[in-house]
């Protein structure tokens, strides 16, 4: 009980969250090491060598040059050690697996939403299967937020206007805190919600619960809605590229260049269309800026993400095909 | 007096009741004087007014934090309180203190000087300084500001309802003053050495203060560019950081951290000087390895412009430069090892005293290294993602600020004070202080490294209730912490009228200050003086000693 009053680190919910508390008791070792080595060197100087009636002045001793070169190279090599861990360790928590369930979190002041792809909406609370990787697709509607899992050692930055996405497999089924880490205003602290990591078989039924259908299919109705069906058709008549197998795809540009459609190709492609123009099309689509929600901007994503199969013939990928 | 030297000896012929305080008389021999001394005088008293307020907006927030509710101030008071304690102590106490007020009375004596290279442009510094610190009052007054000392856009641009522009104002206005500093410094450094007096037997507090002011110099005019980028952005609409504008957000952090990284340097570089001095005097001894000490100060003035972006670890930048700013930033942490290593080293077969500098300077090794180290979690960005924007980092900033910087400012004015006025302060009560910076200060900020761990992030005004045990544990540390800046406040004050009377010497250190009178004529020496000993040469001041007794 002592313990749960007085915690020294959160549980370990997560994949990463051995690795990074590996290497935080690692600097804990080393670190604690070299400063209490520092502390008690000094304080057994400053008392042996005290000044007495014997020794007002200092003796004139030089210690040996050599040790310069040490304190400069053995910190050297530790910090090289320290930075390939921390590197690693970064690199592969920014490289989100290709099975990871696809969740979308937008912040706003001050309250998280998050929207499941079967259609699920929730505020300040989450739901995500336990040992199965967690993709968040995430933007904000105002100022910078950040979303930070503690139990699971993660968080980053939510951006008005450009999605960014973070990961996470939780390990261990339990409710855990969510935290806004990025001062936003008033309520900042209050920008908190749940983490809850059920077992597989729950999430499923969890999920059954209704929804106004999932989010692909509630982009699809807006995809229609703003009328994006009638340049973009599904074939190689359109006036707009296809979208089918679009994302994730090279795309050549107008001016020449291949970029990924990755969510922030797509997302300029829909609120800023003339950024970046396919090449063999006109710069014809009107902006969309101002007149589609976060939120169904992020169905509209989850839509165009879900038109998969084969590319038509003589459509945007003509530069690049054979 | 074992402490007495050959310089009291040489003192005794020309020993002169006119100094630079009772020079002239009236308020205005004070505000249009051109004395370095004089405004050094000006500026600590701005500075210690600046440094109760700024610590009256912590202690309200630590009293707040006693609980997880938010029940004494609201959330907006609490956002102001912890904005306003972060503008003030960074621009108006912890960037000016130790250059403005230390090295502008020891600087020019240090090198034999009468004066800096542009007495007039030193007042207009102070001028600034006080344009930006009413500026920043009236802010406060009129209602404070709630962004942050950081900015961060587009809250502060489109969003927050408070003082936006008059506060970055204020920044913008305080930069300059910073800027005319350091490059005062910079001239009488290169141009106004006494006679004999080489680069290599400088005092270490002025290569300190020489790689302080180039950082100024180059950093702090991006600074103005930023706050002047944002005044426009808030006041007329320009987008450069606003997305609904065509703007990027990350741009302004980039830009933010440019200037504010190297400040971390600015704030942290005269500390180290004033820790090698300190050191030297109070263990009779040269610094151990005196040249790496003296390079390592622009090594890390150089390195601080080149890890800005390790602040947006997970801001998003790319994960290749991350990693190129995380190799950089472990890289800046060598010099400043080089610098703890050697001051431990110097302790060995010295003559260690005890008194109250020494006390604060042994403390600020010790809480600079706690500091330095904790930066190295940070740097490992795989941890950093974790431990950024939480209490760790809050921790982690205040043991290299406070504990580094206010340490040392607080150890630096001890140790000059008898200079600056001629008294001795009380050494019990002044040992008893430092005691109590030392202890309340580790109470309050030890803790935040294990909150920040556990997940508590920074800027919460009401928080999880499983945080409350080591948030109360701050605050008690606070309080302490409180009392020990209240003492000296209190014995320095009346050591003006009531201290000892301290001789031109009190310490028997070496140095060109400690060979004038205290406190020193307005011109600083009688003639001007010719250097011919290396900084910190104990056994030549030895020898010396040797040969007046045997006169």
């Amino acid at each position: 009980m002592m313990v749960a009053d007085f915690p020294l680190w959160p549980d370990q919910a997560s994949t990463f969250a051995r690795d990074v508390d590996n290497l935080y008791i690692f600097l804990i070792l080393v670190c604690g090491t070299v400063a209490v080595g520092v502390f008690l060197t000094i304080f057994y100087f400053a008392i042996k060598f005290r000044r007495r009636p014997d020794n007002e002045l200092a003796q004139d001793y030089e210690p040996p040059k050599l040790l310069e070169v040490m304190w400069i190279a053995i910190p050297s090599v530790i910090f090289m050690g320290l930075f390939v861990w921390g590197s690693w360790l970064y690199f592969h928590m920014s490289r989100v697996p290709d099975d990871a369930l696809d969740i979308y979190a937008t912040g706003k002041q001050w309250m998280w939403k998050f929207q499941h792809p079967t259609g699920q909406r929730e505020i300040n609370s989450l739901h995500v299967p336990v040992n199965r990787p967690v993709k968040i697709t995430m933007a904000s509607e105002d100022v910078i937020h950040s979303l930070f899992f503690p139990y699971f050692r993660t968080k980053a930055d939510v951006l008005p206007n450009r999605y960014r996405t973070m990961w996470f497999q939780a390990t261990k089924t339990g409710r855990y805190h969510i935290f806004c880490a990025e001062y936003c205003g008033t309520l900042h602290s209050g920008m908190i919600g749940w983490v809850d990591v059920m077992e597989s078989a729950d999430y499923q039924k969890w999920l059954a619960g209704g929804t106004e259908g999932s989010m692909a299919s509630q982009g699809e109705q807006l995809f229609q809605r703003y009328a994006c069906n009638t340049c973009h058709t599904n074939d190689a008549g359109g006036r707009g590229p296809v979208l089918a197998g679009l994302y994730g795809r090279d795309v050549t540009l107008s001016t020449g260049t291949v970029v990924k459609a990755d969510e922030n190709y797509i997302r300029e492609s829909i609120l800023n269309p003339q950024a970046k123009t396919v090449k063999g099309f006109q710069p014809i689509m009107p902006t969309f800026q101002g007149q589609v929600s976060e939120d169904d901007l992020m169905k509209l994503l989850a839509y165009v993400k879900s038109l998969t199969g084969p590319i038509p013939q003589a459509t945007t990928t003509k530069g690049v095909t054979q | 007096m074992t402490t007495a030297t050959l310089h009291d000896v040489r003192l005794v012929g020309a020993s002169t009741n006119r100094n630079y305080i009772n020079d002239e008389y009236g308020a205005l021999s004070w505000l249009l004087t051109k004395d370095h001394k004089r405004i050094a005088i000006l500026y600590l008293i701005s500075v210690s007014i600046m440094f109760v307020l700024g610590g009256f907006f912590a202690m309200m927030m630590r009293i707040e934090l006693l609980t997880p509710d938010g029940d004494l101030l609201t959330s907006d008071t609490y956002n102001k309180f912890f904005t306003m304690h972060g503008v003030v102590m960074i621009f108006f106490f912890l960037i000016p203190a130790i250059p403005a007020v230390l090295g502008n009375f020891i600087l020019p004596i240090q090198l034999g000087a009468k004066d800096l290279a542009f007495p007039k442009i030193n007042l207009l510094s102070w001028y600034l300084y006080m344009a930006a610190a009413v500026v920043g009052l009236v802010v406060i007054i009129t209602g404070g500001v709630d962004t942050g000392w950081t900015f961060y856009t587009p809250f502060s641009t489109q969003y927050s309802n408070t003082h936006v522009f008059g506060t970055t104002l204020a920044g913008f206005i305080a930069g300059f003053s910073s800027i005319l500093t350091g490059l005062n410094f910079i001239v009488t450094i290169h141009r106004m050495r006494a006679p004999g007096l080489t680069w290599y037997r400088l005092p270490l507090f002025v290569w300190a203060m020489y790689a302080t002011s180039v950082v100024m110099l180059l950093a702090t005019p991006v600074l103005a560019i930023t706050l002047t980028m944002l005044m426009i952005e808030r006041a007329v609409g320009v987008g450069f950081f606003d997305p609904a504008l065509g703007g990027d957000p990350v741009l302004y952090q980039h830009m933010f951290w440019f200037y504010s990284h190297p400040a971390v340097y600015i704030m942290i570089l005269p500390a180290m000087g004033v820790a090698s001095d300190v050191v030297a005097a109070f263990t009779r001894k040269k610094i151990f390895g005196y040249r790496f000490v003296a390079f390592s100060s622009l090594a890390i003035a150089f390195l601080g412009f080149l890890v800005w972006a390790h602040h947006l670890f997970v801001a998003g930048i790319s994960v290749y430069s991350a990693m190129i700013f995380s190799f950089l930033s472990f890289f800046v942490a060598v010099p400043s090892a080089i610098k703890v290593f050697n001051w431990t080293a110097t302790l060995y077969r010295a003559s260690v005293s005890w008194q109250t500098p020494m006390l604060y300077i042994l403390g600020f090794i010790g809480l600079f290294t706690i500091g330095g180290v904790t930066g190295l979690f940070l740097a490992s960005i795989g941890l950093d993602i974790h431990v950024t924007d939480t209490y760790f980092v809050v921790a982690h900033f205040h043991y290299v600020m406070v504990g580094g910087t206010v340490m040392a400012y607080m150890a630096g004015l001890h140790y000059w004070w008898p200079k600056i006025t001629g008294r001795m302060y009380p050494e019990w009560w002044a040992r008893l202080a430092a005691l109590l910076v030392f202890v309340g200060f580790n109470l309050t900020f030890f803790p935040q490294f294990i909150l920040g761990y556990v997940g508590m992030p920074r800027r919460y005004h009401a928080y999880a209730p499983e945080f409350q045990v080591l948030n109360v544990l701050s605050t008690a540390g606070a309080s302490v912490l409180a009392v020990g800046y209240i003492l000296p406040i209190i014995y320095l004050v009346w050591s003006i009228w009531f201290g000892r009377k301290a001789g031109p010497n009190p310490w028997g250190a070496v140095g060109l200050e400690w060979t004038t009178s205290s406190p020193p004529p307005k011109e600083n020496f009688h003639e001007t003086p010719v250097v011919t000993w290396d900084a910190y040469d104990y056994p030549a001041m030895m020898k010396a000693m040797g040969e007046t007794q045997n006169v």
